[in-house]
C-alpha cells in the first residue's frame, strides 16, 4: 500500500493542481508542497524497509488482464528504494527551482513535473514488465512538454531529437516486452524465468542504453540538455537516466544471463569509451550546460562499467554511484540555472570571477564540484573506486580506463570551477549579479548536505542495496 | 393459412429500433415546425441509439451459443453483439458531437439517414449469408453517401459524396462479383455451407475469395483501396467523418473476420497471407502518407487508414486471441476517433475554415479542454500507456507473436515509430506555437459554447482512459465474442 501510495501522491497531486484555477504562486507553493509530503512518504516508506532482509518489500499484487499475465504489481528491493529516494528529492528540489523562478503557466508546468515525479517512482518501483514498460514511456509525455513548452531558443529541435531516439529505443522495448511476455506466459518479473533469446535482449539493451544514455546512443543528450530548463534537465540528468540503471539490474542482468555473457565485452568497451569520450568532450565544452552533460554521458558511462562487472564490488558501486550522480548533476544542474539566470548566458567565455563578492555561491559550487570530480573521501570516489575493482576482475585495461576517467574528471570539473569562479570578471558577470538568495540555497544545501552525508557513510547505501550484500548472487538467482 | 418463418425479434430488435428512430426523425422532417425539428429528430435519435445498445447488450447476454436464423442468413451471436453494442454506443457519441453543426437545411434528414446507417452496420455485423452481407454493406452505404454530400451547400462536400459514390460503388460491384464467384464455385450462399461444400483450391473459389476481401477492404479504408478515405473524410461534414471512421471501420472489420473463418477456414492459408500483406501496406501507406499532411482532417484519415492495418494484424492472426484483440483495439479507437473529429469539427467552427496545422496552434493554451483532450487521443492513436490505444497494440502484437508472425510485429513497431512523428507533431502545434505568432484571426467573438460537443469529447476521454485501466472486463466481453467464431 506504500508503495501504490507513493505513486499515487505525485500523480494525484498534479491532477488537483491541473483542475484547480488557483493564482500562480499558490499552485507553484502547493506543487511544492505536494513534492515535499512525497518525500516524507518516502522517508515513512524507508524507515518501514527492512534493509537487513532484503528480498522484494513493501510488495503489492493486483491482477490487471489475467488472461495475458499483466498484473499490477509493485515493490521495492534495497537498491531500487535508494533510487526512489534520490528521485523524490531531486524533483523536490526541481520543483521548488521551478517555485522560485516562477515558471511561466505554473498549473500546466507543475501538474506535468509531478506526473514525471509519480512515472518515475512507477519505474523504480514496477515488478511486472508491462507497468515498467507502461511508467518508461509515461515518463516521456511530461517530458516531451517540459522540454518544447518552458526550454531554451531551440527547444523544438532538441523534443524532436530527444523523443526520436527515446521512442525508436521504446519501440524495440516494446517487441521485446511482447516477445518475452508471450514466450514466458506472464509479464511478472517475479514469475518469469530467464530467456536466451538475444534478439530479445538486445531490444532491451539499447532501450536502456539509449535512455542511460550510453556511447553511441547519445545523439539526443547535447541538445536536450541544453535546451531543457535547468531544472527539467536535473530531472532527466539525475533520475530520469537511473530508469536505465534499474532496467539493466532488474531485466536485461536477471533475465537475460547468457546474452549478457555474450556482450558483455561489447558492452564493457561501449561504456569505457562514453566514460573516455564523454569527459573530453565535458573537457572541451564551451558552455556550462555542456560540461554538466557531457560528465553525465561520461558517468553513466562509468555506471555501465560497474553493472557489467557483474561481480559485488561492480554492483555495489553501480548503485552507490548512481545515488551519488543523481544527486551531483541535479545539484549542478541548478547551480548552472542560478548562473545563467544571473548572466543571462552559460558561455564560459563571458562568465568568470564569480567567486569574488559571492561567498555563498562560490562555496557551495566548491563543495559540490569536489564530490564531482571524486576527491578521495568523497562519495562518488567510494562508487568510482568499487567499480574499479570491480572492473579490474574483468581485466586490468578497464580498470585503467576508469582511472583514466577520473583523471578527466578532475580535470574538466576544475575548468569549470575555475571558469566561473576564477580569473578576470567575465563580460556577463555584472556587480549587480546577486549571491545565491536564501531561497536559492535552501534548495541546494539538501542536495550538498545528502551528498557530504553519504561522503561520510556511503556503506548506508552500498551495504544495503542487495540481499546480504551479495549482489552478484542476488542477480545470477534473478531477485528470488 | 401461410407458414411464416419463424423470427427472432430480439435479435433483430437493435436494428429495428434504430430504424425506428429513423423513421420518426425522417417525419419530424415534415410534420415538426421547423424550430423545434433537430431537437426532436437528434432526440429520437439518440434514443433509438441508447435503446439499440440496450437491447444488444442482451442479446450479449442472452446468446451463449450462436444461432443462425431466418434460413441461414442471419447470425445471432455475441460477435454482433458486442459489434453492435460498440455502434451503438459510437452513434450515440455523434448525435452528441454533431448537435453543434449548423446547417441551414436537412437537420432531421441528416439525424434520420445517421440512425439508418447505423441501423445498416448493426444488420451488416449480423450477416451470415453473401446476399445478407451485399444488402448491409448497401444498405449503410447509401445512407453514408447522402451524409457526405448533405451539406449542399458546400463544393467540397458534394465533391466527396460523388467521389464516395464512384469509389465505393466499385468497391460494392467488386464485393458483388466476387460473392458470384464464390455461389458459382460452391453452390451455396450462407457462410457455414460455403465452408461445408469444401470447394477445395477451386480457381473461381479462390479468386472470389479475393475480391470478397477487397471489397471489404475498400469500407475498412486499408490500403491500397483507401483513396477515397482522406478526400471523403475531409470533404465530409465532420461528425459524418467522425462516425464513418469509428463505425464503418468497426463494422467492415468485424465483418472481414466473420466471413474469413466461417466461410473460408480451408483457404486460411491464403486470406491470412493477404491479409497480412494488405496490413502491412496499410501501414506504410497510411503512415507515411499522413507524414506530409497540412490538413488535419486528412492526417486523420490516413491514419485510420495506418489503423486498419494495425488491426488487420489482428485478423491475420486468424486465431481466438486475434479475434479478442481486434475487438478490444475497436473500443478505444472508435473513441479515440470520434473525439479527434469532434475537437477537430469546434476548432472549424471557431475559425470558420478547415483546420491546417497551423490552424491548431495556440488551442492547447486556449482552450485547455479541446487541447488536453486532443493531446490524449493523439498519444492514445500513437499508442501510449495510459490510454486504450496502447493496449489494443499490445494485445494485436502478442496475438500475432503467438502465431509466429514475428515479423508482423516488427512491422507493427516500424510504423509505431513513423506515426509518432505526426501524432506529436500535432501535440506540438497545439501546445508549443502560439496562435498570435501566425496571427491567426479567429471567426470573431467568443468561441460558442459546445456544451453537446464537450460531453461527446468528455466520454471519449472517459472511454480512452478507461479502456486502458479497465482492460480485462472488456476483453472479457472479446473473449466471449470471439468464441462465437470457429476457430
Amino acid at each position: 500500500m506504500l508503495t501504490t501510495a507513493l505513486i499515487l501522491l505525485p500523480v494525484a497531486a498534479a491532477l488537483v493542481i491541473a483542475i484547480l484555477p488557483l493564482p500562480r504562486e499558490l499552485t507553484a507553493g502547493l506543487a511544492f508542497l505536494a513534492a515535499l509530503m512525497e518525500v516524507g512518504l518516502w522517508i515513512v516508506t524507508a524507515a518501514r524497509f527492512d534493509f537487513e532482509e532484503g528480498g522484494l518489500q513493501l510488495g503489492t499484487t493486483e491482477e490487471w488482464v489475467e488472461s495475458l499475465g499483466i498484473s499490477y504489481s509493485v515493490g521495492f528491493y534495497g537498491f531500487s528504494l535508494w533510487l526512489t529516494g534520490v528521485a523524490v528529492v531531486v524533483s523536490a528540489a526541481a520543483i521548488g527551482y521551478a517555485l522560485w523562478v516562477g515558471r511561466d503557466r505554473p498549473r500546466a508546468y507543475h501538474a506535468l513535473m509531478l506526473f514525471l515525479t509519480g512515472a518515475v517512482v512507477a519505474t523504480f518501483a514496477a515488478q511486472d514488465l508491462l507497468l515498467f514498460y507502461v511508467s518508461f514511456e509515461a515518463m516521456l509525455i511530461p517530458l516531451y512538454v517540459l522540454v518544447g513548452v518552458w526550454g531554451g531558443a531551440r527547444r523544438q529541435a532538441a523534443t524532436l531529437t530527444f523523443v526520436v531516439y527515446t521512442m525508436a529505443g521504446s519501440l524495440l522495448m516494446l517487441a521485446s516486452v511482447v516477445a518475452f511476455g508471450v514466450t514466458q506466459d506472464t509479464f511478472s518479473l517475479l514469475d518469469s524465468g530467464t530467456s536466451d533469446n538475444t534478439w530479445i535482449f538486445l531490444g532491451f539493451a539499447v532501450a536502456f542504453a539509449v535512455k542511460a544514455p550510453l556511447f553511441p546512443f547519445h545523439g539526443w543528450l547535447p541538445l536536450t540538455y541544453r535546451e531543457a530548463p535547468p531544472e527539467v534537465a536535473a530531472v532527466l540528468s539525475a533520475i530520469v537516466s537511473k530508469t536505465a540503471v534499474y532496467g539493466f539490474l532488474v531485466i536485461v542482468l536477471a533475465k537475460f544471463p547468457e546474452p549478457v555473457r555474450d556482450f558483455t565485452g561489447l558492452i564493457l568497451v561501449l561504456a569505457g569509451a562514453g566514460l573516455v569520450y564523454g569527459s573530453l568532450l565535458a573537457f572541451r565544452a564551451p558552455d556550462l550546460r555542456g560540461i554538466v552533460a557531457y560528465s553525465s554521458l561520461a558517468q553513466m558511462g562509468l555506471i555501465v562499467l560497474g553493472l557489467f562487472a557483474l561481480n559485488d564490488l561492480g554492483l555495489d558501486g553501480a548503485v552507490l554511484l548512481s545515488v551519488a550522480h543523481a544527486l551531483i548533476s541535479a545539484t549542478m544542474f541548478l547551480l548552472v540555472g542560478m548562473v545563467e539566470r544571473r548572466c543571462g548566458s552559460g558561455e564560459l567565455e563571458v562568465l568568470g570571477g564569480m567567486a569574488r563578492g559571492r561567498p555563498v555561491f562560490a562555496t557551495v559550487l566548491l563543495v559540490a564540484g569536489m564530490v564531482a570530480l571524486a576527491v578521495p573521501g568523497s562519495v562518488t570516489f567510494a562508487g568510482e573506486f568499487l567499480i574499479m575493482a570491480g572492473v579490474y576482475e574483468e581485466g586490468w585495461g578497464y580498470a585503467a580506463v576508469v582511472a583514466l576517467g577520473i583523471v578527466l574528471a578532475a580535470m574538466y570539473v576544475l575548468r569549470l570551477i575555475s571558469a566561473v569562479l576564477h580569473v578576470r570578471p567575465g563580460r556577463a558577470v555584472h556587480d549587480e549579479a546577486l549571491d545565491l538568495r536564501p531561497g536559492e540555497l535552501a534548495l541546494v544545501l539538501p542536495l550538498v548536505a545528502c551528498l557530504i552525508a553519504l561522503s561520510v557513510w556511503p556503506a548506508l547505501v552500498s551495504q544495503s542495496s542487495f540481499s546480504g550484500d551479495r549482489p552478484a548472487r542476488v542477480i545470477s538467482e534473478g531477485f528470488r | 393459412m401461410i407458414e411464416t418463418p419463424k423470427v427472432d425479434w430480439l435479435a433483430l430488435s437493435p436494428v429495428l429500433a434504430l430504424l425506428g428512430a429513423s423513421g420518426i426523425a425522417l417525419l419530424a422532417a415534415v410534420l415538426v415546425p421547423p424550430w423545434m425539428r433537430k431537437t426532436v429528430s437528434a432526440v429520437s435519435v439518440f434514443a433509438g441509439f441508447v435503446v439499440a445498445a440496450v437491447f444488444a447488450g442482451i442479446v450479449f447476454d442472452d446468446t451463449p451459443q450462436p444461432e443462425i436464423l431466418l434460413s441461414e442468413s442471419m447470425a445471432r451471436d455475441q460477435l454482433g453483439a458486442l459489434a453492435q453494442l460498440i455502434l451503438a454506443i459510437t452513434g450515440a457519441a455523434v448525435v452528441f458531437a454533431a448537435w453543434s453543426e449548423r446547417r441551414r437545411r436537412h437537420d432531421a434528414e441528416y439525424y434520420s439517414l445517421l440512425a439508418a446507417a447505423g441501423a445498416g452496420m448493426m444488420f451488416f455485423v449480423q450477416a451470415e449469408n453473401l446476399m445478407t452481407l451485399f444488402l448491409g454493406l448497401e444498405w449503410f452505404s447509401l445512407c453514408l453517401y447522402i451524409l457526405v454530400a448533405i451539406d449542399t451547400e458546400r463544393a467540397t462536400s458534394l465533391e466527396a459524396g460523388l467521389k464516395y459514390v464512384i469509389v465505393g460503388g466499385f468497391g460494392s460491384a467488386v464485393l458483388l462479383f466476387g460473392s458470384a464467384l464464390v455461389f458459382g464455385a460452391t453452390g451455396e450462399l450462407g457462410f457455414a455451407q460455403i465452408a461445408a461444400a469444401e470447394a477445395g483450391d477451386d480457381a473461381f473459389l479462390v479468386t472470389g475469395l479475393a475480391m470478397i476481401l477487397a471489397g471489404l477492404a475498400f469500407k475498412v479504408s486499408a490500403a491500397p483501396f483507401h483513396m477515397w478515405t482522406p478526400d471523403v473524410y475531409q470533404g465530409a461534414p465532420t461528425s459524418v467523418t467522425a462516425f464513418m471512421s469509428a463505425a464503418t471501420k468497426t463494422a467492415a472489420l468485424v465483418v472481414t473476420i466473420r466471413v474469413l473463418v466461417t466461410a473460408f477456414p480451408d483457404e486460411s492459408q491464403i486470406w491470412t497471407i493477404a491479409v497480412a500483406v494488405i496490413a502491412c501496406v496499410s501501414l506504410a501507406w497510411g503512415n507515411l502518407a499522413a507524414l506530409a499532411q497540412r490538413d488535419v482532417k486528412r492526417i486523420l484519415a490516413f491514419s485510420s487508414v495506418s489503423h486498419a492495418g494495425f488491426m488487420l494484424i489482428a485478423v491475420a492472426a486468424a486465431s481466438e486471441r486475434g479475434t479478442e484483440a481486434l475487438l478490444y483495439y475497436l473500443v478505444p479507437y472508435s473513441a479515440m476517433s470520434v473525439g479527434a473529429f469532434a475537437v477537430v469539427a469546434a476548432r472549424e467552427r471557431e475559425l470558420d475554415k478547415p483546420v491546417t496545422l497551423e490552424g491548431l496552434a495556440g488551442l492547447g493554451w486556449e482552450r485547455p479542454f479541446y487541447g488536453v483532450a486532443l493531446w490524449i487521443f493523439m498519444l492514445g492513436m500513437a499508442g501510449f500507456p495510459l490510454t486504450g490505444g496502447f493496449f489494443g497494440k499490445l494485445f494485436v502484437f502478442s496475438a500475432a507473436y503467438e502465431v509466429g508472425d514475428w515479423w508482423l510485429v516488427l512491422a507493427g513497431v516500424a510504423a509505431t515509430a513513423l506515426s509518432l512523428a505526426y501524432y506529436l507533431n500535432i501535440v506540438r502545434w497545439l501546445y508549443m506555437r502560439s496562435g498570435a505568432e501566425l496571427r491567426l484571426a479567429p471567426a470573431g467573438g467568443s468561441p460558442p459554447r459546445e456544451l453537446a460537443l464537450g460531453v461527446a469529447v468528455t466520454a471519449a476521454i472517459v472511454v480512452t482512459v478507461g479502456s486502458f485501466f479497465a482492460a480485462q472486463p472488456i476483453l472479457d466481453l472479446a473473449s466471449d465474442a470471439a468464441s462465437s467464431l470457429p476457430f
